[in-house]
């Protein structure tokens, strides 16, 4: 009985630890929506109003209508599909050949592939900038995306995935006539579809939150991507706190969608691809 | 021979894709850095006249020591504390509770969250007039401060941003590392009478140690490569307090367009972030328990 009470309280205690260390880990973002939802007096109200009373949600309506949002979504998504798309396929093409396929220089052609994780991309960006402003591919979704369409993680992941299909599978394809560009894609593929699904959350996340290479060459408004929209609308006087979070809301929206919806595969995947 | 000419041949044209990408973006870029780190540049950034190291040599001033100080600071402020923050909070996620799955996704949420907004909800709460951040110093009986303005906590209020970001994904992979420890360490454990910390400190914290060795290399490249929170809260002021190298690279190019003096620090920086890494591997892998 006593025990019973003891863990009775421990599990209550658990519970309010939790709950307040929750509370100061989500402070931000529960205040960013509070504050997408106050009405401009309560925004600049000292002391600040941490609960919006009679949410205003047309303070969303009046955020994309005051900047040029949709056009920033727009750019962001289609950068980043883009470049997620381009990742899959080239990484899909050279993890299949660095599994399944033996050829002189494989292991030296991998390490070449491993050691681009081991150059900052600081370490490239003005020679990067300067040639891609000097082939007019400022503004444009070609400089936004090509650069990034390879990418030696998402080779070593899908290779991790291919070298757990059963070599005998290749083999008996291979003799009965199957050629190898129709076994990546009727066999190989569609059984890695959780390393692919992996891959995809984590590129188009990290396109999607892109900030320094899209604010070195984007210039026109048409052409910008919701991160420096967002960062450029904080800088527009005109703009009340209540708007500029509503536009930090709103582009928070897609990422936060699929960190729902692709939580589960990400941690699996991207674990599987750190210890093993 | 000429199989194996073949096998070459095709397999080249899986690889041929990347490959291109990474020559005409990674390795090219590099070797042109390097290039351009021995010259002084026109105004559009072509190599104009050859000047050696005379780059290098500028790099004594005390504008660009300053940075490299302002970097290692910063670095020292923020993996520590994510770190531990960190494991705290994947400790908390990993107690056998109902509904505990909620907290997991609450302690990660972060990891949705980019540098550019998290910089711009940060600055709000920053607002010395009218921030909550002021606001609960206030109520505390505390001095408000005057953060991302004031040089003196400046690097410290960028810091608490990014600590803050990471978070989320180092309390991801965490909680993964504790969700792989096998069950029966723990119920041998509970046998023995083991309570709550003697289990975490002999069981949990041995066998995440190659997590956290992990998260630790990830970290700290991480800090060095931020840049976002930088340049949207504080443009490397206030009088240099937050000029990191990579602020300080993007300045000099960019604003200043001294391409060459750029190179140079964007090689130092190559060269610092590659020893680190070799570094951290060698040193911490002995003392890491692999399982």
């Amino acid at each position: 009985m006593r025990r019973a009470i003891g863990r009775r309280i421990r599990v209550v205690l658990s519970y309010a630890v939790l709950t307040a260390t929750a509370a100061v880990v989500v402070f931000p973002l529960y205040y960013a929506v509070a504050t997408s939802l106050l009405s401009p007096v309560e925004a600049s109200s000292y002391p600040p109003r941490l609960v919006p009373l009679q949410p205003r949600f047309q303070n969303f309506a009046q955020a994309m209508r005051q900047a040029p949002l949709a056009r920033y979504l727009f750019n962001s998504v289609v950068q980043s599909s883009l470049v997620t798309v381009g990742q899959l396929a080239t990484a899909s093409l050279a993890a299949f050949a660095f599994a399944f396929l033996t050829f002189r220089g494989r292991h030296l052609l991998f390490l070449v592939f491993l050691s681009t994780m081991m150059i900052p991309w600081e370490a490239t960006i003005i020679p990067n900038y300067l040639l891609v402003r000097s082939i007019g591919w400022s503004d444009s979704f070609a400089g936004l995306t090509v650069p990034f369409v390879a990418t030696a993680f998402g080779t070593f992941l899908l290779r991790q995935f291919f070298l757990s299909i059963p070599r005998d599978l290749y083999d008996a394809a291979t003799i009965d006539g199957c050629g190898n560009f129709r076994f990546l894609t009727t066999i190989a593929l569609p059984l890695a579809r959780p390393a692919l699904g992996t891959l995809a959350v984590y590129s188009f996340l990290q396109t999607y939150n892109q900030y320094l290479w899209p604010l070195l060459i984007t210039s026109n408004p048409a052409m910008r991507t919701v991160q420096i929209g967002i960062a450029v609308l904080r800088d527009e006087e005109r703009f009340a706190l209540n708007i500029v979070m509503a536009g930090v809301v709103i582009v928070l929206l897609p990422t936060f969608l699929l960190f729902m919806l692709g939580n589960r595969q990400l941690i699996r995947g991207l674990t599987a691809g750190a210890f093993k | 021979m000429w199989k194996e000419m073949r096998r070459l041949g095709e397999a080249s044209l899986y690889l041929l894709p990347s490959l291109a990408i990474f020559t005409a973006f990674v390795f090219v870029p590099l070797a042109r850095t390097i290039g351009l780190s021995l010259y002084a540049t026109d105004p559009i950034g072509r190599p104009a006249v050859f000047v050696g190291l005379g780059q290098y040599l500028r790099l004594a001033s005390p504008t660009f020591l300053n940075s490299v100080q302002v970097t290692f600071l910063f670095v020292l402020y923020v993996v520590p504390a994510t770190l531990l923050l960190a494991l705290a909070l994947a400790v908390l996620g990993n107690l056998r509770l109902r509904r505990i799955g909620i907290f997991r996704g609450l302690f990660s949420s972060s990891i949705a969250v980019s540098g550019a907004t998290a910089s711009v909800i940060f600055l709000l709460m920053y607002n010395p007039a009218i921030g909550p951040l002021n606001y609960l110093l206030e109520s505390l009986g505390l001095p408000t401060l005057r953060w991302h303005t004031d040089a003196s906590t400046a690097l410290l209020s960028v810091a608490l941003t990014t600590i803050w970001l990471q978070l989320g994904l180092n309390t991801i992979i965490l909680l993964a590392g504790m969700q792989g420890i096998p069950e029966e360490y723990y119920e041998s454990a509970a046998l023995d009478g083991a309570g709550f910390l003697t289990t975490l400190v002999r069981i949990t914290l041995p066998l995440v140690s190659p997590t956290l060795f992990f998260l630790a290399v990830v970290d700290v490249l991480a800090a060095f490569q931020t840049f976002a929170p930088f340049e949207i809260m504080t443009k490397g002021g206030p009088i240099d307090s937050t000029n990191t190298m990579v602020y300080s690279i993007y300045r000099e190019f960019y604003f200043n367009g001294q391409y060459g003096f750029a190179a140079a620090q964007s090689v130092v920086l190559f060269i610092v972030m590659l020893l680190l890494t070799i570094l951290q591997f060698r040193v911490l892998e002995w003392r890491v328990f692999y399982q």
